[in-house]
């Protein structure tokens, strides 16, 4: 499936640009998400990468450009002769209900068990019955490999544990679009693999998703596309084999060498 | 001693007017306390500046002064309370700008993340509070607001300055009938110590109850 013969994207980007203070943080940055895709957004710490994917659920608001999920205007709303205005708290609510994001640090809620955390949403965002949030919660945990863990706070749970809760409340909502950020950056070595697998499992059933991570084979053999940022800008983008080939690119290869040498 | 044993239903008067202000006076304080400082964390500029100012007025002065201010000084402007609700206002207001700070403490203590994880799947800002905030402030709210109850109650003496009999009048008047002041003070340091004693190992429980969340 090319962009071009694609139906509108899941989530659109448009010349997005961010600052904090004195410092630029996005420069415009320009990307489409369709249906399906797994984007895997990569670069240097600083580089804007996160704070990209903040924007797109408006946890970070955005001065300048558009972000659009679904056909969605996120950050703002129309308000008198076309002056764009934030939006209120309760229009962002509906829209968030509908993007799901995975946080680096977990962000469990610690006084829920795992089962809570799952159903807090469904009950209270969705609307479902008590019973019906229930059985949601419990398949998307047994799924995750912790149809054991119910009754488990997070504080009971190993860090891998407590990442597939997190995974499991996220698409639970039944997302448009799942946020991943640096999923697996807080995790021990070893408790990588079972969040990644999970995540693998995932794009296999066509969730859609953008994921910021430093986990490069991830990055070649589940990403559809990868959006090398630095500096602010999308500096090259493309398939796994084409970025990851691209040795012309000098900060591209820079990057690589030094992710390289930190993983071995 | 004879006296003091007769003079306890008359006590017993003023332990009941005791109770009654600081009940009160923790009620008041709890609501305005908790608003305004709900309303410190999360409001804008225009009501962060006006709480943050009340609050460190209040803090700043001395309890005797504010109440003597609203019994005696705000008639003058034609703002008239009776003796009681004078006290009951001013131990309000006093203890209100301490919970303020003990509420703010409380929800800044949350990480960020948290709020964050609840914007995410979609609460709109009073869910956020209700289910994810407050549960977890609580635990950090409940032992400092304990200790302004206390407070309270002690400072619910300062309604005999005024001339209503309490407890500390009752034993001061009784005191003054029979001529001996030890047991009668004894009497009345250990009625304020029972009720205050209770307080706290309630407050005790009620903490335990809130231990399983761990860091």
């Amino acid at each position: 499936m090319t962009e071009s013969t694609s139906p509108k994207p899941v989530v659109s980007i448009r010349a997005v640009k961010k600052s904090f203070g004195a410092n630029r943080v996005l420069d415009g940055i320009d990307l489409d998400v369709h249906k399906g895709q797994v984007v895997v957004v990569i670069g240097p710490s600083g580089s804007g990468k996160t704070t990209l994917l903040r924007c797109i659920n408006l946890l970070e608001t955005y001065d300048e450009g558009s972000i659009q999920v679904d056909g969605v205007e996120v950050g703002f709303r129309d308000g008198s002769a076309g002056v764009r205005q934030p939006r209120r708290d309760r229009d962002l609510a509906r829209i968030r209900a509908d993007i799901g994001m995975v946080f680096q640090l977990f962000n469990l809620f610690p006084h829920l068990t795992a089962l809570e955390n799952v159903m807090l949403g469904l009950r209270k965002v969705r609307g479902r019955s008590s019973a019906e949030a229930r059985k949601i919660a419990e398949q998307w945990l047994a799924r995750v490999g912790l149809g054991d863990k119910l009754d488990s706070l997070p504080s009971q749970l190993s860090g891998g544990q407590q990442q597939r809760v997190g995974i499991a409340r996220a698409v639970a909502m039944d997302p448009k679009v799942l946020l991943l950020d640096e999923i697996t950056s807080a995790l021990d070595p070893e408790l990588v693999g079972e969040v990644l697998t999970v995540v693998q499992e995932l794009a296999k059933d066509g969730m859609t998703m953008i994921v910021v991570t430093h986990e490069m084979t991830f990055a070649r053999d589940v990403g559809t596309r990868i959006v090398f940022m630095d500096g602010g800008r999308i500096q090259i983008q493309g398939t796994p084999r084409e970025v990851l080939s691209a040795t012309g690119h000098d900060r591209l290869k820079s990057f690589l060498a030094r992710i390289e040498m930190k993983h071995h | 001693m004879l006296y003091a044993i007769r003079s306890l239903p008359f006590l017993w008067g003023g332990l009941l007017i005791t109770l009654q202000v600081s009940a009160l006076v923790v009620l008041l304080s709890l609501i305005a306390g908790v608003v305004l400082g709900i309303g410190i964390v999360y409001g804008p500029r225009w009501i962060y500046w006006p709480i943050r100012i009340y609050s460190d007025f209040l803090r700043g002065i001395p309890l005797l002064v504010l109440i003597f201010f609203i019994y005696y000084a705000l008639p003058l402007i034609g703002v008239n309370f009776t003796n009681v609700m004078s006290v009951v206002v001013a131990l309000s207001a006093f203890e209100a700008a301490h919970i303020i700070e003990v509420v703010r403490g409380a929800i800044q203590s949350i990480h960020r993340g948290q709020n964050e994880a609840a914007k995410a799947i979609g609460l709109r800002f009073t869910q956020r509070l209700l289910y994810v905030i407050a549960p977890q402030a609580i635990r950090r709210f409940l032992p400092p607001w304990i200790n302004a109850v206390v407070d309270t109650v002690k400072g619910s003496a300062l309604v005999s300055l005024v001339g209503i009999v309490d407890l500390t009048l009752a034993i001061q008047q009784v005191i003054g009938r029979t001529y001996i002041p030890m047991p009668l003070y004894v009497l009345g340091a250990v009625m304020y110590f029972v009720i205050n004693y209770t307080l706290s190992s309630a407050s005790r429980r009620l903490e335990s109850r809130f231990a399983y969340i761990r860091e």
